[in-house]
């Protein structure tokens, strides 16, 4: 039996008592109309309030006109994934208003303009609010009529389920800036709406927020791109190199827009130097270089590019040249579904290139670990003098997350064996040599200089080319193979370096379950709902490739291991049984790739089904 | 007593200069590249740890090997050097860059780097050793071989060359020219004030490949280029204080002599020889160049000077100090950044 994680509204709502703090709205309205400014308020109105909030944005790949839909969830127990339905609609866009409609629960709320034409339904309550009417009484500018028409659901939103117009006034005021004209055009429309809901409306329905005091204290509200790009501002990156992409493209402009705090306080200058490239081989080019003249380097992109950046991603980890590499991804090809979400990037990361090649990849599943590994993977890169990807998503990165502010790098910038004049000099002394590709402490991690230091010996060769621990150039096999060997011990060191897996649960349930990245909030509220059904669960997130080992012995201490992926082939799953000769049989891939972020319904119906409760 | 070497202003002999044997064909043109920039930097007492070698893939593209051996080099992937070179100039602008190429390299897979390199005035030495072929692929067609030229396994090439000089102009070059391989003492002058500029320097050098395209019918062919070559001017390359004879800079509108101040305060000095022209004239370089392209005209020389632009780094705004020598503290924010970051997204 399927577990009804939602019910309908009246099963939830037992004895007429309201539901506080526990449901979703979706705000349908077309692209390009401003209705991100009052969905912004609305989630920042609840986040005051201190109710645990997260909104996410499904918008289409078009800059004006077509449909896109923001749902809101505020839920007390602090669930943070994307609902399987939402309880409220406000229908905006005429285009999408039946299936809105349609897609509500038994019991749901529709708040629609007035005049729409869109089908009814008796068993969802209706709320009709004269939009355009309102719209035109407030005398606003024709120009901004459309935008400040998305404020009169804000106000009607406000009145109905209880946002105190103080909190909202305050949002607005910080939304621009602190500017109190603008603020105040969308202010008045939202006081008409609420003013006009208040006095014309009968409320039928149970739902309503009711402030936390303490609640959300300290938190703060960021998307996963803004946490990524600060991230690699405090980790240092010095030379920045990108192509445009969605969902990528907000990631570099948060470096932009904080470029400020990488300011020169003695001559105003940039300490990061970000560079818009003319294509992704040329960022991914760029940063090679950067990286190889002994920089902090990275670029941010998404599958495409990922795709074009193949050939350099191998001489990166051929050469051992460290630089770092955001993937957000999107899903398929060329355009593809540019504004959804998934997890298939994840084998192409791994081996990106010419063949033989096993990269570091980072998998951050919330915006605090976007953060860490933003400047976490500079440390890495050059401490095993190779490429790392940091595999975000569209979900992740452009939608916005509630958190505990982030924590200041609790290390200094680690160089790994770079050599500077005096330490080569101090070397030299020491071992009477240096060879760039001699593995003098048997981590497989060779010792390296950078261009510009003034000793005679300080120069190498870098090249793609076979090559022997001296950088001389060699087509020997048994050269080759001692270097590849080399390599591949430096990154199999790392499987226990690298951020370790995350484990919740105590350990000895039967059931375990293994994944990977933002399909965690679903995870952690389906567990919930399992466990309730009797069917606890350990839960182990993999944050990093090339795997450790506890992940093996997880799957090994648990009787039934469910593998959840956001992605179509389980690639994840491939990657496993690739790396083990033991018997995994008793792990089963549940892969999705649907385009959308994981429910806690999905897996709850996919982990009962198989277990056959 | 043994000979004493002959040493330059750091004390150093030519032979410190090299760089490990070359394993090209015997006689190809690029080996002779090799030892016009060995000379070059030997005469102007270049500091090789200031300086990076940069090539993309081919025959050409080995050739950093066998030069400037105490010198860091990169040898990346086919026709994307120059996205590299950008990266490593931005990372420590103090490097001196040379970046060696084929015509394949650069003028097919690498031909929209090369004009975004340019355009961004990345500051390096672009040389490209032009054979008309690809060599280490074994003899293609490369974009700039002739249109009817003849080649043993490809047969005839139906398609127009593609001028890489006139191309770096179009795409905001500030400093084009070209020679000859077999023209040592002006690849060389060059080569010189090349490294004297502030910006991208393209030099496309015409360098014979003799196993692919040295045959009779070719016009990349030593033979061609001894007897075809026509250099525009006679030129001269003056190192910073030793400033050529004022008296002989002519007039401004006769072009008998032009002078020009390079950025690091040397000077070419250009004597008109085969054609009248000035290489502070866009249009007349452009002109030039297409002229010779309509004519067969083997033409050598500074093609075009300009005045640099601001380099990347400069456009970027980044510090003087190279980034690379920025202290730690300089590049991670305090912590107090961080806070006030976090009060900003409550
Ligand atoms: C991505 C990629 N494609 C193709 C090749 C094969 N390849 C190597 S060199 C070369 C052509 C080089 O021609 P050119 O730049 O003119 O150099 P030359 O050998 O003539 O000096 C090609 C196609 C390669 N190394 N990499
Ligand atoms: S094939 Fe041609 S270009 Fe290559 S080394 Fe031989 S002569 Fe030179
Ligand atoms: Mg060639």
């Amino acid at each position: 039996m399927a577990l009804n994680v939602q019910p309908a509204v009246q099963a939830r709502a037992q004895d007429g008592k309201p539901i506080i703090n526990d449901f979703t709205i979706v705000a349908a309205t077309k692209n390009g109309t401003g209705s991100q400014t009052s969905n912004n308020v609305l989630v920042m109105s609840l986040f005051r309030m201190g109710i645990p909030v997260n909104g996410k944005n499904l918008f289409p790949s078009n800059i004006k006109g077509l449909p896109t839909w923001y749902s809101i969830r505020a839920s007390k127990d602090g669930y943070v994934a994307r609902p399987a339905h939402n309880d409220i609609a406000v229908v905006m866009n005429p285009e999408t208003a039946d299936e809105d409609i349609q897609k509500l629960p038994s019991g749901g709320v529709c708040i629609i303009p007035q005049g729409s034409t869109a089908a009814r339904r008796d068993d969802v309550i209706f709320y009709d609010i004269p939009v355009d009417a309102l719209v035109k009484e407030s005398g606003v500018n024709a120009d901004l009529r459309e935008r400040v028409a998305n404020m009169v659901y804000v106000g009607a939103v406000a009145y109905l389920f209880e946002i105190p117009l103080d909190v909202i006034w305050q949002v607005l005021l910080d939304n621009f800036s602190g500017k109190e004209k603008p603020a105040k055009i969308n202010y008045d429309m939202v006081t008409r709406a609420y003013e006009w809901t208040k006095a014309n409306i009968t409320k039928q329905d149970p739902f309503k927020y009711e402030p936390i005091p303490g609640g959300n204290a300290g938190k703060i509200v960021i998307t996963g791109n803004e946490a990524g790009g600060l991230g690699a501002l405090f980790g240092g990156v010095q030379v920045v190199a990108w192509y445009p992409i969605t969902p990528s493209t907000s990631l570099i402009d948060a470096m932009f827009e904080n470029q400020g705090i990488r300011k020169d306080p003695e001559t105003g200058k940039n300490t990061i130097a970000i560079m818009q490239a003319e294509d992704e081989i040329a960022a991914i080019g760029a940063i090679i270089g950067a990286g190889w003249a002994g920089a902090r380097s990275m670029t941010s992109t998404s599958g495409p590019g990922i795709s074009l950046m193949g050939e350099f991603a191998g001489l990166a980890y051929f050469a051992e040249i460290p630089c770092v590499v955001w993937d957000v991804t999107r899903i398929g090809p060329s355009t593809g579904l540019p504004t959804r979400t998934g997890q298939g990037d994840l084998i192409q990361l791994y081996t990106l290139s010419h063949g033989d090649t096993h990269h570091i990849v980072l998998i951050p599943s919330s915006v605090k670990e976007a953060f860490e590994f933003g400047w976490r993977a500079q440390d890495i890169a050059e401490l095993y003098q190779t490429i790392v990807f940091v595999m975000s998503d569209l979900d992740l990165g452009m939608n916005n997350w509630m958190s505990d502010p982030f924590d200041y790098p609790d290390q200094p910038l680690n160089r790994g064996k770079t050599l500077d004049l005096e330490s080569l000099t101090a070397f030299l002394a020491e071992k009477g040599e240096w060879y760039r590709y001699k593995d003098y402490d048997g981590d497989g991690i060779p010792y390296r200089t950078i261009p510009g230091i003034d000793h005679p010996k300080a120069a190498y060769f870098t090249r793609g080319t076979g090559h022997t621990e001296r950088a001389t150039y060699s087509e020997r096999s048994e050269d080759w193979v001692a270097n590849l060997s080399r390599i591949k011990r430096k990154i199999n060191n790392a499987r226990t370096e690298l951020p370790q897996p995350v484990v919740m649960g105590d350990g000895q349930a039967r059931v375990g379950i293994l994944s990977y990245g933002t399909n965690d909030p679903a995870i952690i509220e389906a567990r919930d709902y399992l466990a309730a059904q009797g069917i606890p669960t350990d839960y182990m997130r993999i944050r990093a490739l090339p795997l450790s080992p506890d992940v093996q012995q997880f799957i090994d201490s648990h009787e039934r291991v469910y593998l959840l992926e956001n992605n179509f082939d389980a690639q994840m799953a491939h990657i496993i049984r690739g790396e083990t000769d033991k018997d995994t049989r008793h792990m089963k891939a549940l892969a999705l790739g649907d385009s959308m972020p994981m429910t806690a319904k999905w897996i709850v119906d996919q982990i009962t089904e198989s277990e056959g409760k | 007593m043994p000979p004493v070497a002959k040493t330059n202003a750091l004390g150093l002999s030519r032979e410190e200069y090299k760089g490990v044997k070359s394993t090209l064909c015997p006689g190809c043109g690029h080996d002779s590249i090799s030892n016009q920039i060995i000379s070059a930097m030997y005469d102007l007492g270049i500091n090789q740890h200031n300086l990076i070698k940069l090539s993309g893939i081919g025959c050409s593209s080995k050739t950093p090997a066998y030069f400037l051996g105490r010198a860091h080099s990169f040898n990346s992937v086919h026709g994307r050097m120059p996205s590299v070179a950008t990266g490593a100039t931005l990372a420590n602008r103090n490097l001196f860059a040379i970046g060696v190429s084929g015509d394949g390299d650069t003028g097919s897979i690498g031909m929209g780097q090369f004009k975004h390199l340019v355009r961004r005035n990345v500051p390096m030495v672009y040389i490209i050793e032009n054979n008309g072929v690809y060599g280490l692929t074994k003899g293609q067609f490369s974009a700039t071989s002739d249109a009817g030229q003849v080649l043993k396994y490809y047969g005839k090439n139906e398609l127009p060359a593609i001028d890489l000089c006139l191309e770096a102009i179009v795409g905001g070059a500030t400093f084009v020219a070209r020679s000859f391989s077999g023209d040592a003492k002006q690849a060389q002058t060059l080569i010189k004030a090349a490294m004297s500029h502030r910006g991208t320097a393209v030099v496309d050098i015409i360098s014979p490949c003799v196993t692919f395209n040295n045959n009779p019918g070719s016009n990349k062919s030593y033979d061609y280029g001894k007897e075809n070559e026509i250099p525009i001017h006679e030129i001269t390359y003056y190192e910073r204080g030793a400033v050529p004879d004022r008296e002989e800079i002519t007039i401004e509108g006769d072009y008998d002599v032009i002078t020009v101040e390079l950025h690091d305060g040397s000077h070419v000095r250009m004597k008109k020889a085969g054609r009248d022209h000035d290489p502070r004239s866009r249009a007349q370089a452009i002109t030039l160049l297409e002229k010779a392209q309509i004519e067969q005209e083997f033409i050598t020389g500074l093609i075009y000077y300009e005045e640099p632009r601001p380099t990347l780094a400069d456009t970027l705004n980044i510090t003087d100090v190279p980034l690379v020598h920025l202290p730690d503290d300089k590049l991670r924010p305090s912590k107090d950044a961080l806070l006030t970051l976090m009060e900003s997204y409550k």
